[in-house]
């Protein structure tokens, strides 16, 4: 206990504001377990690799979603738009450096954030989850149309990256470079979000998820701060992207597509929004059944895939992270003495 | 030339209609209803494949076997969600069209389901000044047929002004003893079936197949959105539009005619947020 908490030792509810930030010993598992995956399953690490991102993607969409409060379906613009900065310089031979382009990608995407924020958050309800819908679709279709630089429906492919600190080559077929790479960005990227959402500017946006009106009454800028989040959340979503172009050198338009949106919102229900941890075990939970199922049994899987989300929104709104934790509050309720 | 635009715009606002009802009534973003309508194209497609319907029949059998499967959904499901956030919502009507999409490819496969018109709706009508196709100006007759039905049901019947009494006000209708229960019951079932109406009518040139619930899902709210909730000219107008914007887009500008339409929602929607027709919310 430091001295500025010994002040409050006696103030349970002021203790726990205060060591709220603090690593929990159970914290390190899922990276070791990241790290166990990589000597384990030496076969299966490309399809870690898209965990891994898929891990990040949802991290992005957890800060505006989950803590801001923001709905959403246009995530997958921000994705798409990383991708396609990666995609285009490398294919162009302009830039192929892999950290500076992930650098790139995440300005690139934080500025349409920022551009699309400004005008979007002045809405809210339907016409927002509209306006965000419609601006991925055009991002999409200005893609689609601009052939001559993105290839168009086909696609970028063979994008020459190069080699991560100039000595470890990519290698799409036994892809150890990238697993460990992806690893450590989504590290650095997670505890950039760690702390922000434990920081006062991630709890006034709580605030503003839980009740905008009284956070204007207080004072908080709200529109700002929520332009904020929605610009951060966006440079998150372009070093998803990027980092994704860079690992399979190639991109195609499916990275702005609503399908990629939608995936990327049910994996973060899945595991709970609104909690750092539940976009892991949302991907997890999502990416292993579908890796396995889909190819087995691919309209059972649609068909499961659709009745967990109607189970989930009428009676586990907190998705699996939710359900854990009722689980432990339920061990560890006073019980009455026999 | 012009007619085809219209006859799309009128299947458009036959689907969306429901769906700008539902949502203004009750504030329910469904996206389920591109589902519904892909539902009411099947059973209208079977009915007149299997189980030898005429299509004017086959209609009307699409329309009540949505409409009620639709009020069975309403009363055990959706009515749990009224007051759930909008995510809630989204998330679950998500959920039941992948259903929807998964089912319908289990019970009737995966491809396209041509639906074969009657002898007197194919061809070409002679209209005086011009030769157009038969279907199209019967798309017309009947588009402007319902919309004139649906405006004289809601601004001249009693349940139409309980329904808009409902959508400026709900907790004040509801002080008046309105029942909004029993009123969103029938609203959606009536919606539902409407969209299966527009299933049916426009699976002539927008195909029937499983991912048709979400295929068009974007242009029924695109729709819904531009025209203003629960506003029955509303959506009218804005269906027109779309539809003559698209059909023209599509053939002066083949390339990047859709681009055109997102642009114009995205501007239209900043410029008032409430849609073209529809009022301020406060």
């Amino acid at each position: 206990m430091t001295p500025s908490e010994s002040r409050w030792a006696d103030h349970p509810a002021a203790l726990a504001l205060a060591r709220r930030h603090r690593p929990r010993a159970w914290e390190p598992i899922p990276w070791v377990l990241a790290l166990a995956f990589f000597f384990a399953f030496p076969k299966y690490l490309g399809f870690g690799t898209e965990l891994l991102i898929t891990i990040l993607f949802a991290i992005s969409l957890d800060l505006v979603l989950g803590y801001a409060g923001i709905v959403t379906l246009g995530q997958a613009a921000f994705f798409g738009a990383g991708a396609y900065t990666v995609g285009i310089l490398a294919k162009r031979g302009i830039w192929n450096e892999p950290i500076t382009g992930l650098i790139l990608a995440a300005v690139v995407a934080a500025a349409i954030g920022l551009g699309s924020g400004l005008v979007l958050l002045r809405t809210g309800g339907l016409t927002l989850l509209m306006l965000t819908l419609c601006t991925m679709a055009l991002l999409e279709e200005a893609a689609n149309l601009a052939h001559d630089y993105t290839g168009g429906f086909d696609g970028l492919d063979s994008l020459p990256i190069a080699p991560l600190l100039g000595r470890f080559e990519f290698n799409p077929l036994y892809p150890t470079t990238q697993y460990l790479y992806v690893l450590a960005v989504l590290f650095v990227c997670f505890v950039f979000v760690r702390t922000l959402v434990y920081s006062p500017f991630g709890q006034s946006l709580t605030g503003i998820r839980e009740n905008t009106l009284r956070m204007h009454a207080v004072g908080a800028p709200v529109r700002r701060r929520l332009v904020t989040c929605y610009t951060l959340s966006a440079a998150i979503a372009g070093i998803a992207g990027g980092i994704w172009a860079q690992a399979n050198a190639y991109v195609n338009l499916g990275t702005l597509g609503l399908d990629r949106a939608a995936t990327v919102l049910i994996i973060l229900v899945l595991g709970g929004y609104g909690r750092l941890y539940g976009a892991f075990v949302g991907a997890v939970a999502y990416m292993a059944l579908s890796h396995f199922l889909s190819k087995l049994y691919p309209t059972a899987w649609q068909l499961g895939l659709g009745f967990m989300l109607v189970v989930i929104a009428l009676f586990a709104r907190n998705g699996i992270l939710g359900i854990a934790e009722l689980g432990a509050h339920w061990l560890r309720r006073p019980r009455p003495m026999p | 030339m012009l007619l085809g635009g219209v006859a799309a715009g009128m299947v458009l606002f036959i689907v969306s209609v429901g769906l700008s009802v539902t949502m203004g009534l009750m504030g329910f973003v469904n996206l389920a209803h591109g589902g519904f309508a892909m539902i009411g194209g099947y059973a209208i497609a079977l009915a007149m494949k299997h189980w030898g319907f005429a299509f004017l029949p086959a209609l009307l059998f699409g329309f009540v076997v949505t409409a009620a499967a639709s009020a069975v959904l309403e009363r055990l499901l959706y009515s749990q969600l009224y007051r759930a956030s909008e995510l809630d919502q989204v998330l679950f009507t998500i959920g039941l069209v992948f259903m929807m999409i998964a089912s319908v490819t289990v019970l009737v496969g995966p491809e396209n389901q041509p639906l074969m018109l009657p002898a007197f709706l194919r061809g070409q009508i002679n209209l005086g000044i011009t030769q157009y196709r038969t279907y199209s100006v019967f798309l017309i007759a009947v588009g402007i047929l319902i919309v004139s039905g649906l405006w004289l049901a809601f601004e001249r019947t009693r349940t139409g002004a309980q329904i808009r009494a409902a959508v400026d006000n709900r907790r004040m209708a509801e002080s008046l003893g309105i029942n909004i229960g029993l009123l969103f019951t029938l609203t959606f079932a009536f919606g539902s079936g409407m969209a299966a109406l527009g299933g049916g009518l426009g699976a002539e040139f927008l195909g029937l197949d499983p991912q048709y619930a979400l295929k068009y899902l974007v242009y029924f709210l695109i729709v819904v959105a531009v025209g203003g909730l629960g506003r029955v000219t509303g959506v009218f107008y804005a269906a027109l539009l779309i539809g003559v914007l698209d059909f023209a887009l599509k053939k002066y500008v083949p390339q990047g005619g859709t681009a055109f339409i997102y642009a114009f929602t995205i501007l239209l929607l900043l410029w008032r947020p409430q849609g073209l027709f529809g009022t301020k919310v406060t």
